[in-house]
């Protein structure tokens, strides 16, 4: 039965931002972060290339959850996105020798930029429909790289030592490749924390929950909503270059993969718990302990993870963040807000 | 000449994704639940249509008949099952499940039957047309899958408008807790609407594996294609879905005579145009209706 209810006199109230538990997570983010970036001085190089792929997933899982789980833009078509900046990479450092560092911001910024227009046409759908338009314009992306012939019109395309990594010893480019990832992931994780500590995260999530009452109070929801999407377009962009950075080469049908760099994600943060603060974090443990195992098996990996991802996304919604909150609820980083009331 | 064959052709490829886009628009209306395995589901269907025969052993047309069966059942199952715990205001979880079971199912297929192009072999009605003048000329089989969705559409309006169940459909897709007051049973309702769209997937799926080669990532073409079918021709009308599946087919063949290859960027670039300035599509029924 309900609790009796308090009767508030009179009093002031304040409102509170952290919590021990956000305290505590916080404390062990910066420990890992810390752990993760000395790593390459004593860990073994073939971890060290798991780690790289680790972290661009949950740099990637980090932002689909930010624009499906958070702002309400379920959008199956980040492998646009990842596209377009491996070409960018591809140009700025293969044909115009641009340190691919610099190309990896440059290409964030490019895709950042390019999916304005994009929301132009996708903002005119909604829900499932939505999803599809995002499909189809990662499509046209892909279509139209593939028409231009100085592209290389789909062959394989390499990055090579002589362009590309001109200046870079193998080990120093296996090293900042390693830190160009880890920071993507840390950057992710900060990014999706301070703008859900910010108004316009509240404005977002109120958005997400419901657009009309969130109109009511104020809230510009259209341009709430493209603020997220520029940011996630920027941030996968990045992680988008460094992915083909790691593996320097590109090709069309990779680069565009909506398995590779869509599903996965899904089925990643599905399984973590979308919309949560720690379900990305889970869901890349998750997603590296099945590709360990299935690691002659790509098939065998989708199909185990897709099916998980499905049942939880039908009977259990907030995946394994919501199964652990149901035994004991916790916070990993301070975004919540409580009001308190003064002491007397 | 060419462009009037192209025009042509497209006219008739654009009946195939009208049966495409058939099953997808028929859950939307009366579910509201967009189904993103949709392609991959038709892709399965010709699969199962090269295993049904070569098991049974019977040709590939009785094959087709039952896989339809097979797939209606296995949409009432799997809407009972699973799609029906999605349903609700938030779009969130029909997306993600539909999703990942078109995953799943595309790369059970590639685990199955590996990555090899296949295509069901329905002989010479495949290659043959009809002569309409030295220029022109109409394939056969074409021409049938055009009739066929033709076909199709008119037993949903019939359905729709003269039986009780469309009457029940139609109650429920305007208003599921009146319905319900009214005595309709909305889940099993539900499930039956997309034994339907299975079926209609299957058949799609069928026509789709035998005019071309196809191989398990095929599906997402199909869905692709049936998506910008039902918004070219407007959400909640089931003659816009053939109005958009020609447009459609019509943008990529005159697109491909423009330049070679350049047929699904065609078809793409009208559909974003429709989207730019007639969101609603070409056919509004207005509404979200039937």
């Amino acid at each position: 039965m309900t609790q009796p209810v308090e009767t508030i006199e009179q009093g002031r109230f304040h409102v509170v931002r952290t919590s021990t538990g956000s305290t505590v997570g916080t404390g062990l983010a910066i420990v890992a972060t810390v752990f993760f970036a000395l790593f390459p001085l004593w860990g073994s190089d073939s971890t060290q290339l798991t780690l790289v792929q680790i972290f661009y997933y949950l740099s990637l899982a980090q932002m689909w959850n930010l624009l499906a789980g958070y702002a309400g833009l379920v959008t199956v078509g980040q492998q646009g996105f990842v596209g377009v900046a491996a070409y960018t990479l591809f140009v700025l450092s293969e044909r115009h020798n641009v340190d691919p560092f610099v190309a990896i911001v440059l290409a964030g910024v490019l895709v950042a930029a390019l999916s304005i227009p994009v929301a132009l046409f996708a903002f005119r759908l909604q829900g499932g429909y939505f999803a599809i338009g995002t499909w189809v314009i990662a499509e046209v992306f892909r279509l139209a790289t593939l028409r231009i012939e100085s592209l290389g019109a789909g062959n394989v395309q390499s990055l090579t030592v002589k362009n590309t990594f001109a200046g870079y010893s193998l080990e120093s480019r296996r090293d900042l490749i390693y830190w160009a990832s880890l920071g993507l992931a840390v950057g992710a994780t900060l990014i999706v924390v301070l703008i859900l500590r910010s108004r316009r995260g509240l404005a977002m999530q109120a958005a997400r929950d419901s657009e009309l009452g969130a109109r009511c109070l104020g809230v510009n929801v259209r341009n709430t909503k493209l603020l997220m999407w520029v940011i996630a377009a920027l941030w996968t962009g990045a992680t988008g270059a460094l992915i083909h950075l790691n593996s320097s080469t590109v090709t069309n049908q990779d680069a565009f993969s909506v398995l590779s760099w869509t599903a996965l994600v899904v089925f990643i943060v599905v399984i973590g718990g979308v919309g949560s603060q720690i379900g990305p974090i889970i869901g890349v443990v998750i997603f590296w302990f099945i590709t360990d195992r299935f690691e002659d098996s790509d098939t065998w990996r989708f199909i185990i993870l897709g099916s998980v991802a499905v049942v939880m996304a039908a009977v259990a919604r907030s995946g394994i963040d919501g199964l652990l909150q149901r035994i004991h609820p916790f916070e990993i980083f301070p975004v919540r807000r409580r009001l308190r009331q003064d002491a007397p | 000449m060419d462009w009037v064959n192209a025009v042509i052709q497209g006219i008739l490829t654009g009946g195939l994704y009208a049966l495409f886009a058939t099953g997808l628009s028929l859950a939307f209306g009366v579910m509201r639940f967009v189904n993103l395995a949709h392609g991959d589901l038709a892709i399965l269907a010709a699969y199962l249509t090269l295993s049904t025969s070569a098991v049974v052993g019977v040709g590939y047309w009785p094959s087709m008949v039952i896989v339809v069966l097979v797939m209606f059942v296995v949409g009432y199952v799997g809407q009972r099952g699973l799609f029906n715990f999605t349903l609700g205001e938030d779009p969130l979880p029909g997306i993600l499940v539909s999703f990942g079971v078109g995953i799943v199912i595309q790369n059970a297929l590639q685990e199955h039957y590996t990555a090899t192009d296949r295509s069901i072999d329905l002989g010479p009605i495949l290659t043959d047309s009809v002569t309409i003048t030295d220029d022109i000329s109409i394939g056969l089989f074409p021409l049938l899958t055009l009739a066929v969705a033709v076909v199709v559409l008119i037993a949903l309006q019939l359905l729709f408008s003269r039986t009780s169940i469309g009457r029940a459909f139609r109650a429920t897709a305007d208003d599921p807790q009146t319905a319900q007051l009214m005595g309709i049973n909305d889940k099993r309702l539900y499930g039956v609407a997309m034994a339907i769209a299975f079926a209609a997937v299957a058949l799609a799926g069928f026509f789709r594996g035998a005019r071309t080669s196809f191989s398990p990532s095929s599906g997402g073409g199909i869905l692709l294609f049936a998506f910008e079918a039902v918004v070219i021709g407007g959400l909640g009308s089931l003659w816009g879905t053939l109005v958009g599946g020609i447009v459609l087919g019509v943008a990529q063949g005159v697109g491909n005579q423009a330049s070679i290859g350049w047929d699904l960027l065609a078809g793409h670039l009208v559909f974003l145009f429709v989207l730019l300035v007639r969101p609603r599509g070409l056919v509004s029924a207005g509404g979200r209706g039937l």
